[in-house]
């Protein structure tokens, strides 16, 4: 059964109005049986600190990633991820987390490889729950454990690879780090050493949009003619492209993924997760410095 | 408590631990983590930044008739980086320069809490020992 979705007018603008969801709405919902809330974080014991009542943990590095190969858990982990979790194939999930939901969309880019149909964020993160009034609570969360179907990852719609990168230049790629990282001053993102690459610069032809600038202050989404009005006027982009967009580890670029598919309803948007720490040091591909997004190479 | 016999007690509260309690162990060392005193708080120039953290964290060392004093920052919204700062503080704090400079270098992977909160995160640990480590040598010689 499908939780009823969040009216607000502001939501209604957007392509896809079903999946973000207002701190007020998730209060009225909260004890829903059909609804899971799921905290998604960069900080690891940020949901120990406190989390909204009723809420699961989901950490990206300990849940979602595979612990040996760099990839993302197969079906049977990701069936057993939602069975601990208490997620059944037809509950509607809603993420939120730290970081203006950098780690919350990521997980719900994964969750969308495996087909979860009905997957919202809680607009404005972690904070917009405290921001509104409502309290966070330490108190353990009792699952009750559910059935998930096994179901295969779909690696072809919404995730791109290095391959299908060099195939598609000529094609719109969407750089969303810091326009240090694209310009090639630094290998990694400020204050993130630890995730570098051997070489600095971007994807040829990639235009630069830093993810930022898809939210407010209070890291809720601009409006839709705001995002329209960077995405499309300024960049160009029109909703009928496909589009590849990285990051790092393709965090960052899940936000502005999720910004391009379902607030401004791009049919075609990959996330390319192997990103510039996958790039960055791939012997032979083509690299550009500089703020200027150079030409495209001859597609493979 | 030596620097020495800190660290085996921690290792062993931590691999005595399951994976979860680990968890909540780091927990409540995040919680302990003393404040600054004023000198420091009112003169954040003086602390180092620990660029290899993913959450902003500071850090200050004084070296004092060959005793080791450590200093730490972090927001509140950091726990994770809070609670590895609170674990160097407890093993190394009170030490002296020779004991400070042997801790091993891999202190971080002794804890198990790579299953924790996986080895990624714990680089940001190593930074920190490390700069502590490079902070108490130029401060030791002066």
């Amino acid at each position: 059964m499908t939780v009823a979705h969040d009216p607000s007018p502001k939501f209604q603008e957007y392509a896809h109005p079903e999946v973000l969801v207002s701190a007020e709405w998730l209060a009225e919902h909260i004890n829903d049986a059909d609804l899971r809330i799921v905290e998604s974080d960069e900080d690891v014991l940020l949901y120990e600190v406190g989390h909204i009542p009723g809420s699961v943990k989901i950490d990206w590095h300990t849940d979602l990633n595979d612990d040996t190969v760099r990839d993302y858990v197969g079906s049977a982990d990701f069936k057993a991820l939602m069975e601990r979790s208490g997620i059944r194939r037809d509950t509607t999930v809603v993420i939120y987390g730290d970081k203006s939901n950098w780690w919350a969309a990521y997980a719900l880019w994964v969750f969308k490889l495996f087909g979860h149909e009905d997957v919202r964020l809680l607009d404005g993160a972690r904070e917009a729950w405290t921001n509104a009034g409502y309290n966070l609570t330490r108190e353990a969360t009792e699952v009750e454990p559910s059935e998930y179907p096994l179901v295969l990852r779909d690696d072809k719609t919404l995730r791109a690879f290095r391959d299908d990168v060099l195939a598609h230049f000529g094609k719109p790629l969407l750089d969303i780090r810091s326009p240090q990282e694209y310009s090639g001053e630094r290998t990694h993102m400020p204050d993130y050493p630890q995730e570098g690459a051997l070489r600095a610069g971007h994807i040829p032809s990639a235009v630069s949009v830093p993810w930022a600038r898809a939210v407010n202050t209070d890291q809720t989404f601009k409006p839709r003619a705001e995002l329209s009005s960077i995405y499309e006027g300024e960049k160009g982009l029109k909703s009928s492209d496909e589009v590849i967009a990285y990051c790092r580890i393709g965090e960052r670029s899940s936000h502005s993924w999720f910004v391009l598919k379902y607030l401004l309803g791009f049919e075609n948007v990959r996330n390319y997760d192997g990103s510039w720490t996958e790039w960055g040091s791939l012997v032979g591909v083509p690299i550009v410095k500089g703020e200027e997004p150079g030409l495209a190479p001859v597609a493979k | 408590m030596s620097v020495n016999s800190s660290a085996t007690s921690l290792q062993e509260d931590f691999r005595d631990a399951s994976v979860k309690d680990r968890l909540n162990l780091l927990l409540e060392f995040s919680e302990n983590l003393p404040e600054l005193p004023s000198r420091y708080a009112d003169h954040p120039d003086l602390l180092e930044r620990v660029e290899e953290c993913q959450s902003p964290i500071f850090l200050f060392v004084e070296v004092q008739d060959d005793k080791v004093e450590l200093f730490f920052s972090a927001p509140p919204e950091a726990p994770t980086t809070r609670g590895f700062a609170s674990i160097l503080h407890e093993l190394l704090n009170g030490g002296s320069v020779a004991e400070v400079l042997a801790v091993d270098d891999d202190f971080a992977d002794t804890l198990g809490l790579a299953e924790a909160v996986s080895p990624l995160r714990l680089r940001g640990m190593r930074a920190m020992l490390f700069r502590i480590k490079r902070q108490v040598r130029e401060k030791a010689t002066n």
